[in-house]
């Protein structure tokens, strides 16, 4: 991000101030100001993860932290936020599984994490080692994305500080693909909650 | 009386967390159980006895992202 905004800084010729005002013109007011001071940690970098990450940061989120273990492949390009041209890359730093183990250490500095796995596995270790870790922190995440249609179903729960978007049933498979709107709309209420979370302390379901 | 995923339920003496599952035919593998709003580990179902008046919540983890 840091590299793209100089790019355009020398392109356009305007002062950071200037562009943030600008960038940030109809956000709601006072939102970017809390916001940038606020530290995000995204488990997943993949069709959740990715999405959930841009919204972020045009919602103003300056800092975050994403852990992910996988390469890039062409298979992720129908709902993922990378191009052609990244195939193959890894999607951050290789973590693995036992960063689940450790996940009180690598997320540490986050005020919410949102949990943006793939495997329900994962998601569960994930779930229960920073709910046991960090009993105080919020933690948004994901079950329920597979297949199209059945925008209703959607919704988002709140149990405690464990907030999870999806519609609690539709599992990803061979026969319940995983495809962009879905997905994408998943995401974006984990970030919208994101959000809610950072600016408020809550959520309003 | 108990309240599991917002439905009422006969408490009983010595529930357990696997029982109450068992009892409320939740079979699916990937779930957290929250019991007053405290996470219940895997480990511990068990172990763990439901007190009377727990509400309970159930939610199942379903794959994709």
């Amino acid at each position: 991000m840091i590299m793209a905004e100089n790019t355009i800084f020398d392109i356009k010729n305007i002062s950071r101030s200037e562009f943030e005002t600008q960038f940030y013109k109809r956000n709601p007011p006072g939102s970017s100001g809390v916001l940038k001071t606020k530290t995000v940690a995204i488990a997943g970098a993949g069709g959740l993860g990715s999405n959930v990450a841009v919204a972020l940061v045009r919602a103003g989120v300056y800092n975050l932290i994403i852990a992910d273990f996988d390469r890039i492949e062409l298979s992720n390009l129908n709902r993922q936020q990378f191009c052609y041209e990244q195939t193959g890359r890894l999607k951050v730093a290789a973590l693995k599984e036992n960063l689940l183990k450790n996940t009180a250490a690598i997320f540490a500095e986050a005020d919410l994490l949102v949990e943006a796995f793939d495997r329900a596995e994962m998601k569960a270790m994930l779930i229960e080692a920073w709910c046991k870790a960090y009993p105080q922190k919020f933690i948004v995440a994901a079950s329920g994305l597979a297949g199209t249609g059945r925008c209703g179903l959607i919704k988002t729960s709140a149990y405690g500080r464990l907030i999870i978007c999806g519609d609690q049933q539709s599992e990803a498979s061979e026969a319940n693909g995983l495809i962009a709107p879905r997905v994408a709309m998943v995401a974006a209420m984990q970030a919208n909650c994101a959000v809610e979370i950072l600016l408020t302390g809550g959520v309003k379901v | 009386m108990i309240s599991v995923n917002e439905q009422p339920l006969a408490w009983r003496e010595n529930l357990s967390v696997s029982e109450l599952l068992k009892i409320c035919k939740y079979s699916f593998p990937l779930i957290i159980v929250k019991i007053n709003g405290e996470i219940v580990a895997k480990s511990e179902y068990e172990k763990f006895m439901v007190p009377d008046g727990a509400n309970v919540s159930v939610i199942h983890l379903m794959s994709g992202g």
